[in-house]
């Protein structure tokens, strides 16, 4: 299917990606040549066929109940861009009221 | 004592021999490789960490093989395994042998940046439990290598640090995304490394530097620290000079790992015990659809040639049809870039890596992953989203997930009349830097031949076959992969295989030609 610009930039949103012009124009004909591609998978019935997400069949797979070493706060936060009071800090995510 | 000059160009194998005999002390064997890396590989070999020198700064013959060289760190342990040897310790049998390792997969104390700005000067504080193995094995890490930006592509020229070289020809491609670890082996470098495999990520890039490298069974090499592409595909696995050194460092490094979900339980095989066994009496299946239309015909004449080969070693020959091999790469087209689209939701500039600021959350996210990835990451990414998205996640995620099914029952009927299947590993020899950057699509295509055993999750193994020149010059002899698919949790059926055809191949892991690295010694 061809995408278009608009559906770029839709789509751009739901990946938080802030794109440019630029790379809106550049990527409208190339997702639309790979997902051409790609939509081949379309031509092979498949309605009753089970889809495989890993080759062995694993279900639930859990761990014993215990306890064990972890990383400490300040290894994990040692890598953060930015920090307050021991937790990562972000700017506001609700808008103001006003 | 061996001279350094040749202890470059030992295979593990006999490294690990030598080392054994205390013909040679480890830390040798870790400042000999070093002094090479810092003589040709263009890094600012200064301070514990060597960092490689900035894209605009690299010559073009360099190899790029590294993003950063762990100096110190390699030093303190070849010394802490010298002295354990000279105590006498026992140690594993590739204890004191260098590796080269992606830099996908995280290392404490070391840079890990997945060729990416986004992870740009970020230290992990774990170790991966692949990492975590080496180290017990005493295998000696001496850095991280270049890659693909988070392993998405065919040539490593999608790193934001800078493409690697190829050590055949400085003027082509390496193949990727694991690149670097195939330029460090190819390279004289590293006698190991260490490569990660989502779609033909290791057995590509070996195939075109004339390597073996495996994608052992999906679920048998943990990905814990394996920063995650498409989680139902990734696997890390071995670069080598040789068969068994390959099949060594596998057996040193797989296995059920706790920390890892989707990883398999229960015991592995052994790779070693039958590896010399031959291939004598075995049933091999050449797979109608990866050959012809595509690929080139000197990579052909090759892979006939290694047909032959086995046939004349007692092996015998059929042909046998995946009848939906050719959906395997358009359904990898949309599950690998799903999962990443999901995978990659994780840099949002909160808990590591890059942040742009903004005046919110959204927009800081936004404008974070705008300036932190690159064309290529941006493009799967956007795929993903759109395959993933409400009104399109049946016709093509799901589809693409039944095609899965499809193309794994096809193995596996394949499977019960044959013993293993080989294909070339690539339709093409190492093509030249900026030749396929402009389309997409024409990159992807490189995936058509090692993508099927990705989604089937079966072990593949590329070996080198022989030469043969560059459609855009006849003078040139560059190498050709043959690939090897066993049935899941069979690995050592293609190591059995790809020992046999090496050592009636004679291939000799030496880079040659006009523009190939310097193979000499540079102390």
């Amino acid at each position: 299917m061809a995408l278009s610009e608009q559906e770029v930039r839709h789509v751009a949103r739901l990946a938080r990606l802030a794109l440019t012009d630029e790379e809106v124009a550049a990527l409208a004909p190339q997702l639309s040549s790979i997902l051409g591609y790609a939509e081949q998978v379309g031509e092979v019935a498949a309605e009753a066929v089970e889809p495989t997400t890993h080759p062995f069949a694993l279900a639930d797979v859990t761990r014993a109940d215990e306890s064990a070493p972890s990383l400490t706060r300040d290894a994990l936060l040692a890598g953060a861009p930015a920090v307050e009071q021991d937790r990562f800090a972000v700017p506001r995510i609700v808008a103001e009221e006003g | 004592m061996t001279a350094p000059t040749q202890l470059t160009q030992l295979n593990a194998t006999d490294l690990a021999a030598r080392l054994a005999a205390r013909d040679v002390s480890a830390r040798e064997v870790v400042d000999t490789y070093l002094d090479r890396i810092a003589a040709v590989d263009g890094v600012v070999a200064e301070g514990e960490v060597w960092s490689a020198k900035p894209a605009d700064a690299l010559s073009p013959d360099e190899p790029h093989a590294y993003l950063a060289v762990t100096a110190a760190a390699a030093r303190a342990h070849a010394d802490d395994i010298d002295a354990r040897r000279t105590a006498g310790v026992e140690l594993g049998p590739l204890a004191g042998v260098p590796l080269a390792l992606k830099d996908v997969l995280t290392m404490r104390g070391a840079p890990t940046t997945c060729g990416s700005r986004m992870l740009e000067g970020w230290v992990p504080p774990y170790d991966a439990t692949v990492t975590e193995r080496l180290r017990a094995a005493d295998v000696v890490v001496l850095g991280k290598t270049n890659m693909d930006e988070f392993a998405m592509g065919s040539s490593t020229e999608n790193s934001a640090f800078g493409a690697t070289r190829n050590p055949w020809d400085l003027d082509r491609v390496p193949g990727g995304s694991s690149g670097g670890s195939a330029a460090a082996v190819a390279g004289l470098l590293a006698p190991l490394a260490i490569g990660t495999d989502t779609g033909g990520s290791i057995r590509q890039p070996a195939a075109l530097t004339g390597l073996v490298g495996a994608k052992p069974t999906y679920g048998t090499m943990s990905r814990y620290g394996l920063v995650a592409f498409a989680s139902s595909l990734d696997q890390a696995g071995p670069f080598a000079r040789t068969v068994e050194d390959a099949a060594r460092l596998q057996a040193a490094t797989w296995g059920h790992d706790p920390r890892d979900a989707t990883s398999v339980p229960g015991a592995v095989p052994d790779l070693l015990s039958g590896l010399t066994d031959g291939v004598a009496g075995m049933r091999i299946g050449v797979v109608r659809e990866l050959q012809g239309e595509g690929y080139e015909p000197g990579v052909e004449a090759v892979f006939a040639a290694a047909l032959d080969r086995l046939s004349d070693l007692g092996a015998e020959i059929v042909e046998v049809s995946l009848p939906h091999a050719a959906y395997g790469l358009p359904a990898y087209y949309l599950i690998a870039p799903s999962e990443a689209s999901s995978n990659l939701a994780r840099f949002d500039g909160v808990r590591y890596g890059l942040r742009v600021d903004a005046a919110t959350a959204e927009e800081m996210n936004a404008a974070t992953r705008a300036a932190g990835f690159g064309p290529e990451v941006k493009r799967r990414i956007m795929i993903g989203t759109h395959a993933l998205s409400s009104g399109y996640y049946d016709a093509y995620y799901l589809q693409a997930s039944k095609v899965r099914t499809l193309i794994a029952e096809d193995f596996r009927a394949a499977f019960d009349d044959v013993d293993a299947l080989v294909s070339p590993t690539s339709p093409s020899v190492a093509f030249r830097l900026g030749d396929k950057t402009a389309d997409p699509m024409a990159m992807y295509l490189n995936d058509v031949a090692t993508v099927p055993a990705s989604l089937a999750g079966i072990p593949a193994l590329s070996l080198p076959a022989g030469l043969a020149p560059a459609p855009d010059d006849d003078a040139s002899a560059l190498p050709v992969g043959l690939q090897v698919m066993a049935p899941l949790k069979r690995d050592e059926v293609m190591y059995r295989l790809g020992y046999a055809l090496e050592q009636a191949t004679g291939f000799a892991a030496l880079p040659t030609g006009p523009r190939a690295v310097t193979t000499q010694e540079v102390s």
